[in-house]
């Protein structure tokens, strides 16, 4: 069995809006293993993201653990999350977030500049077929192109893990599988350990693993037996 | 370059009128700062060549006479390094193309090489033939006043004889950059000459052989000026000196000095408010693009960028402009300086013109400009660092607005839906709101305080022309004469009334502190000089003590009841205790009042009299003036008319460079105020607005939602822009407050006027401009765009 990569154990988070506590996870024990595809499956308001931010270092939680490696991110400073999300995670965000006063390029470079030892932009943008569109604006690109130039831009620094928050949630379905196929080929060609979030349970089966999230909790967890292809996915 | 800092490229480009809006404002504030201390560098170091280059000296006394070999012992005194004994005397001159009389000095000038101290610049001609005892040379500003040039002559009433001199040369002095008759307050080039002339030739004419009446001195450096001229004057006293004088106090020097420092305080005061107005706007814009580009801030965050390298990338968009702002600035100041420099060189007549752009001010100035960025960077920055990734993550929540409190006091009703958008978003931002209120009332205050100096001029001139000095012309005898010669000036033609007056050289002494002044002894009361208070109009003398102005008052520590030594420099000298019996708030100078009687009291004489004030029918002046030339007796005359058209000149000149910078750059604040206001409330709302645009709501109905806001600020900010700007006024007010003249507080309500409307103005050119953007906004693009 491959170490896990992640250990979330009790994992628990609360916001404040206003007046109201929203209990945005109640106690998450999680393994994400080397070089698996695990999909995060849930309702909106299930708590999927948050933990997704957790394990990604954008957020900490309010009680609990959470280990990358042998690393303990509950307690790490500022600067070592900054580290830590510098060099290991690769982000994909349902809206992209690419920087819109840069080419797609630019935005992989945004990356490749401050990373320890990554690939160059081009063949990033290779890797997601858009070889010929580098020197265009966001403006001047499709979504799926857009979400592409956002893979690009986190595989690039060959990160340890890729996290990608409902990478096809804006897209159509024709687009979306060729950012699903561009994301599974990063885990199966470079080996890169992939988590995935979505409400769409037609994605599950291109993991290895499915984790359900209902209200804050794990609601189930299951193993595929086998992988399905993207072109196979029924949506 | 790097991907980052290409990102800051496009977003200064795509943000570049909002840039320049601030650049300019900080290139406005930078550009006084330059302009004003450069000038003041180089007009101090051009005094200071000036002065080194022509030995100015560095004490000065009169005296009555003495004989040469006094000489010797003021030359012995410790501390003295160089003296210079003269002969100098007021006469009247009969200049060619001046029908009144003309009032001269004539100053000695060795008959062998050059002065010891106080020398010359000989700006044409030729230096004096001494074996010609008609040669004179004539200061040049007085020369052009009156189209004199060498080879002309003009007429002087010489010890009771009109003698002709003939120029040969037209010279500069140090002694009198600033020619100023004495017991006036502004040069008249047109009525007051310099004139140096061969020591024998006006030794003879004066029966001054073997003696002097002046002398100036340089001392050895680290030697003690109060000390010297303590010595000084104990040598002279006998010989009826009127006390010496350090560099500090000598009229021309006094006047040059506080012109230049004057500069020196506008440079310091008026830079601050741009610059802070220029903060204001980059925290209002940069806190608006951390707000546009939230989730680019949040990407970046999760990519593994650190809060200080997204920071110091906004900070790096307020130091672009910053330094585009200041490097203009810069620019524009040195043009701005050199020009200012070469208008008072040719005002104070410095023989050299020298621009100095001093490196520290180039830095000081770059250094101020970048640190107000940084400062209105620093908002931008907090929210930065606060703003946590995984939320910027997520579309922004809408904004949280209330009702406000106006509608809930039961206005509400009242309101249109558009007005309560419009009051609802202003009180969103409650804080934005109002430093942006404050902003443009800060441009609207630069506008008063560069244009309320005028009003307070006009005041002055009122006060001192039309209710203090209300005589036509003064005469000043070349000694005291009795109350019944004076008397005779009443029967010269065209003279309606004539009131003399004893003026009295005397050393004011409380405690430690000394004042050399003139006591002018008034008659009481008097109907052609009459001494007015600022608040309380017309005051009448009493029998008895002092009426001092409050200045020479603040000068010497004392106030109403206090005693003070009074030590005459002239005739017996008496030194008397007198009592201050009350002070007057006056404009101009630093006077010492006496009622004529107690003035005669004080010297112990009996009615003399030291001139006179006369009423003048003004048909009758050419046959006053023909004699006026020809009398003897007279020492001077003056005009009031004439002082009032140099008084006019001499400040007008002045005032308007420095008020024609203040409006431009105070039209700067506002416009830039105003425009980035506009801009950022479209930013802001462009969703909002296109919405309405698509639900029916007319171009003009949305404008009225986005601009109304504008109004609103903009009104607002009227009312503080007068409060402020009068605030700024009593500042300047009281930074004007020197020895030569305060200005009283009055801004009137053309002033006001005149300020609010250019900010309203400014505020319609800066609306019309953001209407024009509302016209073309792309309302399928704005509802796409996620914000």
């Amino acid at each position: 069995m491959t170490p896990a990569v992640f250990q979330a154990r009790a994992v628990t988070k609360v916001y404040q809006m206003g007046d109201v506590e929203v209990h945005a996870l109640r106690g998450i024990d999680l393994d994400i293993l080397g070089g698996e595809t695990l999909v995060l499956l849930g309702p909106s308001g299930s708590g999927k993201s948050t933990l997704l931010n957790i394990v990604g270092g954008l957020d900490r939680p309010t009680a609990g653990r959470i280990r990358y490696r042998d690393r303990d991110l509950t307690t790490a400073s500022e600067r070592d999350l900054t580290m830590f999300r510098r060099h290991a995670v690769g982000f994909i965000f349902q809206f992209y977030n690419l920087i819109p006063s840069l080419t797609a390029r630019e935005n992989v470079e945004l990356v490749t500049e401050i990373a320890d030892n990554p690939m160059p932009a081009a063949e990033a943008l290779a890797l997601v077929g858009l070889a010929d569109r580098m020197d265009h604006f966001p403006a001047q690109l499709s979504g799926g192109e857009q979400q592409r130039v956002a893979i690009a831009r986190a595989i690039a620094k060959r990160p340890d893990v890729l996290l990608c928050d409902e990478p096809t949630g804006a897209l159509d379905i024709t687009t979306g599988m060729v950012v699903l196929d561009a994301i599974t080929r990063v885990n199966t060609q470079l080996g890169t350990t992939v988590a995935i979030i979505t409400h769409n349970a037609a994605i599950a089966g291109l993991a290895d693993r499915v984790v359900t999230l209902a209200d804050g909790r794990i609601a189930s967890e299951r193993r595929n037996d086998y992988r399905v292809g993207v072109d196979a996915i029924a949506w | 370059m790097l991907a980052i800092n290409r990102k800051l490229l496009r977003d200064l480009w795509r943000t570049r009128s909002q840039a320049l809006a601030i650049a300019l404002v900080i290139g406005a504030g930078v550009a006084m700062f330059v302009l004003m201390l450069s000038t003041f560098d180089s007009l101090g170091l051009t005094e200071q060549r000036y002065y080194e280059r022509y030995r100015f000296g560095e004490v000065f006394a009169s005296l009555k006479r003495a004989p040469l070999a006094l000489g010797d012992a003021i030359a012995r005194i410790p501390g003295v390094a160089a003296m210079q004994t003269r002969v100098v005397v007021d006469v009247t001159l009969d200049v060619g193309g001046q029908p009144a009389p003309v009032s001269g000095r004539l100053i000695s000038i060795p008959d062998e090489g050059r002065p010891v101290l106080n020398d010359l610049f000989l700006r044409s001609g030729r230096w004096i033939d001494a074996f010609r005892d008609d040669e004179v040379l004539v200061s040049e500003t007085f020369a052009r006043a009156n189209h004199l040039d060498a080879g002309d002559s003009v007429a002087a009433v010489i010890n009771g004889r009109r003698r002709g001199l003939r120029i040969v040369g037209l010279a500069l002095s140090p002694e009198y950059v600033y020619a100023v008759r004495p017991g006036e307050l502004v040069a008249d080039d047109a009525r007051f000459g310099v004139l140096w002339m061969g020591r024998k030739a006006l030794a003879t004419a004066y029966q001054m052989d073997g003696g002097f009446n002046d002398v100036s001195l340089a001392l050895e450096h680290g030697a003690s000026t109060r000390e010297v001229i303590a010595r000084l004057d104990r040598l002279l006293e006998p010989y009826g000196g009127l006390g010496a004088i350090p560099r500090a106090q000598q009229l021309s020097h006094f006047f040059l000095q506080s012109e230049i420092d004057s500069l020196r305080g506008m440079g310091q005061i008026v830079p601050v408010i741009f610059l802070a107005v220029a903060a204001f706007l980059l925290n209002v814009v940069l806190t608006r693009l951390v707000a546009v580009q939230r989730e680019q801030i949040a990407a970046l965050k999760a990519l593994g960028y650190s809060n200080a390298e997204v920071s110091w990338h906004f900070v790096k968009w307020g130091l672009a402009v910053g330094a585009g702002g200041g490097a203009a600035g810069i620019a524009a100041g040195t043009v701005m300086g050199r020009n200012m420099t070469a208008i008072y060189t040719e005002f104070f007549h410095f023989p050299v013109l020298e621009y100095h752009l001093p490196a520290a001010v180039v830095v000081e100035g770059m250094a101020v400009a970048l640190v107000s960025a940084v400062i209105g960077a620093l908002g931008a920055v907090h929210r930065v660092v606060t703003l946590p990734p995984a939320e910027a993550m997520r579309p922004e929540p809408p904004a949280r607005y209330g009702v406000s409190g106006i509608e809930r006091a039961g206005l509400r009703r009242w309101l249109s839906q558009p007005a309560r958008m419009v009051l609802r978003n202003l009180l969103r931002h409650p804080v934005r709101a109002a430093m942006s209120t404050i902003g443009i009332a800060f441009g609207g205050a630069m506008l008063i305080v560069g244009t309320f100096t005028i009003d307070s001029m006009d005041q002055v001139m009122d006060v001192q022309f039309n209710v203090a000095q209300v005589y036509d012309a003064i005469v000043t005898f070349v000694e005291p004469v009795s109350a019944r010669a004076g008397d005779e000036v009443r029967h010269l033609p065209g003279v309606l009334d004539a009131e003399g007056f004893r003026a009295v050289p005397a050393r004011l002494r409380a405690g430690h502190r000394e004042r050399p002044v003139s006591i002018l002894g008034l008659p009481s009361p008097s109907a052609l000089n009459r001494v007015v208070d600022a608040t309380h109009g017309v005051v009448r003398l009493p029998p008895d003590g002092l009426v001092l102005g409050t200045k020479l008052a603040e000068l010497l520590g004392v106030t109403a009841g206090d005693l003070v030594t009074v030590e005459v420099l002239e005739g017996e000298r008496p030194v008397r205790n007198v009592v201050v019996s009350r002070l007057v708030d006056e404009y101009m100078g630093t006077n010492a009042y006496m009622d004529i009687g107690a003035v005669h009291r004080l010297m112990q004489e009996g009615g003399s009299l030291s001139g006179a004030y006369l009423a003048v029918d003004s048909g009758a002046e050419p046959a006053l003036y023909r004699q006026l030339k020809n009398t003897p007796a007279v020492a001077g005359v003056g005009f009031r008319r004439a002082a009032i058209d140099s008084f006019r000149n001499t400040l007008a000149e002045s005032v308007s460079i420095t008020r024609t910078v203040t409006i431009l750059f105070a039209a700067i604040i506002a416009f830039g105020v105003v425009y980035n206001t506009a801009r950022i409330a479209l930013s802001e709302r462009a969703a909002e607005l296109a919405t309405l645009r698509v639900i029916g709501f007319t171009r003009a109905e949305i404008a009225y939602i986005l601009l109304g806001e504008l109004a609103v600020v903009t009104l607002a900010a009227l009312p503080l822009s007068m409060a402020i700007g009068y605030g700024l006024a009593a500042m300047t007010v009281t930074a004007f407050n020197t020895d030569v003249y305060r200005l009283p507080l009055t801004v009137t309500t053309h002033t006001y006027a005149v300020s609010l409307m250019t900010m309203v103005v400014t505020a319609s050119v800066s609306a019309l401009i953001v209407r024009r953007r509302l016209d073309r906004l792309d309302l399928i693009a704005v509802l796409k765009t996620r914000e």
